[in-house]
C-alpha cells in the first residue's frame, strides 16, 4: 500500500484574476495556461488582435474574457465555463461547443457555433452565413441578423434570431427548431414555418432570458423540418 | 446492387444470379454478348427503369483500371546484391507524424487499417479491426460516426477521423486519439459526402450521430467551418492548440488532383497525407459516382510523391496510400513508388469474413453471391460485418475475426519483406522506383517507371 500525500495547493489564487497580454504572450502560451487551469479561475485576455484559436478546448469551469476582436475558431470545442468576447469574432466561433456559454458582444463571422453539440452561444450583433450549420444540440441566440444558409442540415438544438434571416434558412434541416423575429429572405429545402405553440413560447422565453434579452416571444415565428426528405425517393429529385 | 429504400414493384426484374448461364451454354447457342450493353449494364437499365432510383452500393470501383498488377520488381543479381531471405534483417516499422506533433505514431508494420465507421460496420467488426491491428502493432481508424468505446478499448493506435458531418465529434475523444485524420474526401467518391440508409440507423447509431432513428442519413461533402487551404491551415492550428501539439494530424484526400492537393495539405501544415485511389471502398455510394469519379491509386501516387519531393518534405511529411491494396506485392509496389505506409479497408473486411463462401445460400437469397456481395448499404450482411442487425452482427466473433486480420496483416508484411530482400533492401522504405518496371505503356506512363525491357517512360523527356 502506497501512502498518498496531499497535493500541493494550486499556484494560482482561485480568487485572483489572471491577465494574459497577447502583445507579450503567444496563443500557445494562453491555451496551455487555460488547459492547465482549475475550476473557478477567471482569466482576461488583452490585445487579442484578431488572433485565431483563442481560448480553444477549455475543459474547466473557468471564466475567460477576451477584451477585443478574436479571429477564427474562438472558443472552439468549448466544453465548460464561460467565454465572453468584448469585440467581434471570426469564422467558426465556438465551433462544436459541447456545453457552457460563449457570448460575443459584437458581430460573428460565418459558421458561428457550427456543429455545436450543446451549450449556449449568444451573439449580440449580427452573424454571417451558415450560422448554426450542422448544429447538434447547441442553443444559439443572435441579437441581430443572420446570413444565408444558416442552420443548414441542422440536426438538433434551437436557433433564435431577433433580426432577419438570409436566404435558404434551414436547408435540409433535421430536428432543430428555428425562431425568427424579423423577415426570412427564403426557406431552404424541406424547411417550413410551423405553429408557435405554448411550449415553444415557453422555451423561447427561457432562451431569450438566458441571453439577457427582453424581446417578446410572441413576436417570433417558428421554422423546422417538413420531414419530407428523410428518406430517398424518386419523387424528391427536384427538391434538392 | 439492390435498392431497399424503394420497394421493388412486383413486375420488376429480380437481380440475376451472378452466373445464370454457364459460358459453354452461351457458346453452344452461338449467342454474342454486347461489349457495350453487357449483362450487368442491361440489368442496371432494367433496375433503373423499374425503380426510378440510382443504384447505391458498397465496395470500390469494380471496373478494370491500371493497377499494381502491371508492375514487376527487378530482383537483385550481378549489379545489385540481394539479402538472405531467412537470415538478414528487413525492417518494417514506420514513424508517422513527427513533423510537428510531439507524440508521433510508431507502427511495427506499414500496413494500417483505413477509416470505416461504426454505423457502416457493426460494433463487433470495429472491435475485430482494433484487435487485429493491435496484435501486429499497427493503427486502425474511426469513420463517419464517432469513436466507440469498443474500438478505442481494443485499438493500441487509433486514428480519429475529423469529417464534414462531425457526427459524434467531441474534444474528449479528440484528446484520446493517437492521431487526427482530417478527411477531405475518399477515393470511392472524391467530392461526395457520406450516406447511411435508414435500415442501418439503429438507436445506438442514431444517438451517436444525433439523428432520428431509421432515416436515410446524408452527410455533408464540405466541412462546415472551413473552405480551402488557407482556412485549413487555421483549422489545423486550432486542432493542434486543443491537443497541445501532441497529436499527429493527417489530411486524407480522395485521388483526383493529388499533385495540388498534396502540396496544399503540406502547406496547410499536415504531418501526414493520406491518399485514397478510386479502388478504395465505401459503405454506400451511388454506383455512377464510384465508377466514374477519381483516378486509380497507381496514377495518383507519383503525383503526390512529386509534390512532396518538390517541397523538400518527402519522408518528412509521410504518405499513406490506400485503394486496392491486396497483397504484400501491392504494399511493396506502393512503397517503392514513394509511399511510407499503406491502408487497407476492403481487404481487411474480407479477412474478417466478408464474402465468405460458407454464406453462399444467404448471399443467393439476397440476389448476390459470395465474391460479388456489395450491398453494404442495406444492413443485411450475412457475415455480420456491414450490418447493425443484432442477430447478423452476433455471427462475427471479434476475437476470432481479429486473429484472422492479424494473420493477414502478417502475411502482407512478410510478402513485402520477401520482395524487399530480393531487391537488396534492409528496410521496406528503401524500396524505390528504380526497382520497378511496367508491363504496359499505360502503367509505365502513370507509374513513371520504364516499360519492361526498355528504358522508355512515356512522357518523360530523355527516356528512350
Amino acid at each position: 500500500m502506497v501512502t498518498l500525500t496531499a497535493p500541493e495547493a494550486p499556484a494560482v489564487d482561485v480568487l485572483k484574476e489572471t491577465t494574459v497580454d497577447l502583445a507579450a504572450s503567444t496563443v500557445r502560451e494562453l491555451n496551455q495556461a487555460i488547459h492547465n487551469a482549475e475550476d473557478g479561475q477567471a482569466w482576461t485576455v488583452t490585445n487579442p488582435g484578431g488572433k485565431h484559436s483563442l481560448a480553444v478546448g477549455i475543459n474547466a469551469g473557468i471564466a475567460v474574457t477576451i477584451d477585443g476582436h478574436a479571429g477564427y475558431y474562438a472558443a472552439g470545442m468549448h466544453q465548460k465555463g464561460d467565454v465572453t468576447i468584448n469585440g467581434n469574432a471570426g469564422v467558426g466561433l465556438a465551433e462544436n461547443i459541447m456545453s457552457g456559454t460563449v457570448h460575443v458582444r459584437g458581430d460573428a463571422s460565418q459558421s458561428a457555433a457550427a456543429t455545436g453539440h450543446g451549450g449556449l452561444v449568444v451573439i449580440d450583433g449580427n452573424a454571417g452565413a451558415r450560422c448554426g450549420i450542422s448544429m447538434k444540440g447547441v442553443d444559439i441566440v443572435v441579437g441581430g441578423n443572420i446570413g444565408h444558409m444558416s442552420a443548414f442540415m441542422a440536426q438538433a438544438g434551437r436557433l433564435v434570431v431577433c433580426g432577419d434571416a438570409g436566404d435558404a434558412l434551414g436547408d435540409s434541416i433535421y430536428e432543430a427548431r428555428i425562431y425568427v423575429k424579423g423577415t426570412v429572405a427564403s426557406l431552404g429545402a424541406d424547411c417550413i414555418e410551423k405553429p408557435l405553440r405554448e411550449e415553444h413560447l415557453t422555451e423561447l422565453a427561457e432562451l431569450l432570458a438566458a441571453a439577457g434579452r427582453t424581446d417578446n416571444p410572441a413576436h417570433f415565428k417558428r421554422y423546422g423540418s417538413a420531414r419530407n426528405l428523410y428518406h430517398f425517393s424518386v419523387h424528391n429529385s427536384t427538391s434538392y | 446492387m439492390t435498392i431497399t429504400s424503394v420497394p421493388l414493384p412486383a413486375e420488376a426484374p429480380q437481380a440475376a444470379p451472378a452466373q445464370n448461364l454457364a459460358a459453354p451454354d452461351i457458346a453452344a447457342l452461338g449467342l454474342r454478348e454486347s461489349a457495350t450493353f453487357d449483362r450487368a449494364t442491361i440489368a442496371d437499365i432494367q433496375r433503373a427503369a423499374a425503380t426510378g432510383v440510382y443504384d447505391i452500393r458498397g465496395w470500390g470501383a469494380k471496373r478494370k483500371v491500371p493497377h499494381f498488377d502491371d508492375l514487376l520488381f527487378l530482383g537483385a543479381s550481378m549489379s545489385r546484391y540481394p539479402l538472405e531471405g531467412y537470415r538478414e534483417k528487413c525492417d518494417t516499422d514506420v514513424v508517422l507524424g513527427d513533423r510537428h506533433a510531439t507524440r508521433p505514431l510508431h507502427l511495427q508494420t506499414p500496413v494500417t487499417i483505413a477509416g470505416m465507421s461504426f454505423g457502416a460496420l457493426s460494433a463487433n467488426a470495429k472491435e475485430a479491426l482494433g484487435r487485429g491491428a493491435s496484435e501486429v502493432g499497427t493503427s486502425t481508424t474511426t469513420g463517419d460516426g464517432g469513436m466507440t468505446p469498443e474500438e478505442r478499448g481494443q485499438s493500441k493506435h487509433l486514428v480519429y477521423q475529423y469529417l464534414p458531418s462531425r457526427y459524434g465529434m467531441n474534444p474528449d475523444d479528440l484528446r484520446k486519439a493517437d492521431a487526427i485524420e482530417i478527411v477531405l474526401g475518399q477515393g470511392a467518391k472524391p467530392g461526395g459526402g457520406g450516406m447511411l440508409l435508414g435500415q442501418k440507423i439503429t438507436e445506438r447509431v442514431a444517438g451517436m450521430r444525433t439523428l432520428p432513428v431509421g432515416i436515410d442519413q446524408r452527410s455533408a461533402s464540405r466541412h462546415p467551418d472551413w473552405t480551402g487551404p488557407d482556412d485549413l491551415e487555421i483549422k489545423i492550428g486550432e486542432l493542434r492548440e486543443i491537443t497541445d501539439w501532441k497529436t499527429p494530424i493527417y489530411v486524407k484526400i480522395g485521388a483526383s488532383r493529388p499533385y495540388y492537393d498534396t502540396a496544399l495539405a503540406v502547406k496547410s501544415g499536415a504531418d501526414v497525407v493520406v491518399l485514397d485511389g478510386m479502388q478504395g471502398g465505401t459503405a454506400a455510394t451511388q454506383q455512377v459516382f464510384i465508377e466514374n469519379v477519381g483516378i486509380p491509386t497507381l496514377a495518383a501516387i507519383p503525383q503526390a510523391v512529386q509534390a512532396l519531393q518538390e517541397l523538400g518534405v518527402h519522408r518528412t511529411v509521410q504518405l499513406i496510400v490506400s485503394g486496392g491494396i491486396r497483397t504484400g506485392a501491392d504494399v511493396a509496389k506502393a512503397m517503392a513508388l514513394g509511399a511510407d505506409a499503406v491502408a487497407i479497408g476492403t481487404a481487411a473486411l474480407i479477412a474478417l469474413g466478408d464474402n465468405d463462401p460458407r454464406y453462399a445460400a444467404e448471399y443467393s437469397a439476397l440476389g448476390s453471391a459470395a465474391g460479388f456481395y456489395d450491398d453494404f448499404q442495406d444492413g443485411r450482411d450475412p457475415a455480420g460485418i456491414t450490418t447493425q442487425d443484432p442477430e447478423l452482427s452476433g455471427r462475427l466473433d471479434p476475437v476470432a475475426a481479429g486473429h484472422r486480420l492479424a494473420n493477414y496483416l502478417r502475411v502482407l508484411t512478410m510478402e513485402a519483406q520477401t520482395i524487399a530482400r530480393a531487391c537488396g533492401k534492409s528496410h521496406l522504405r528503401n524500396l524505390e522506383p528504380e526497382d520497378l518496371v511496367a508491363l504496359t505503356i499505360e502503367t509505365s506512363a502513370m507509374a513513371r517507371v520504364p516499360l519492361a525491357g526498355t528504358s522508355w517512360i512515356p512522357g518523360v523527356q530523355g527516356s528512350f
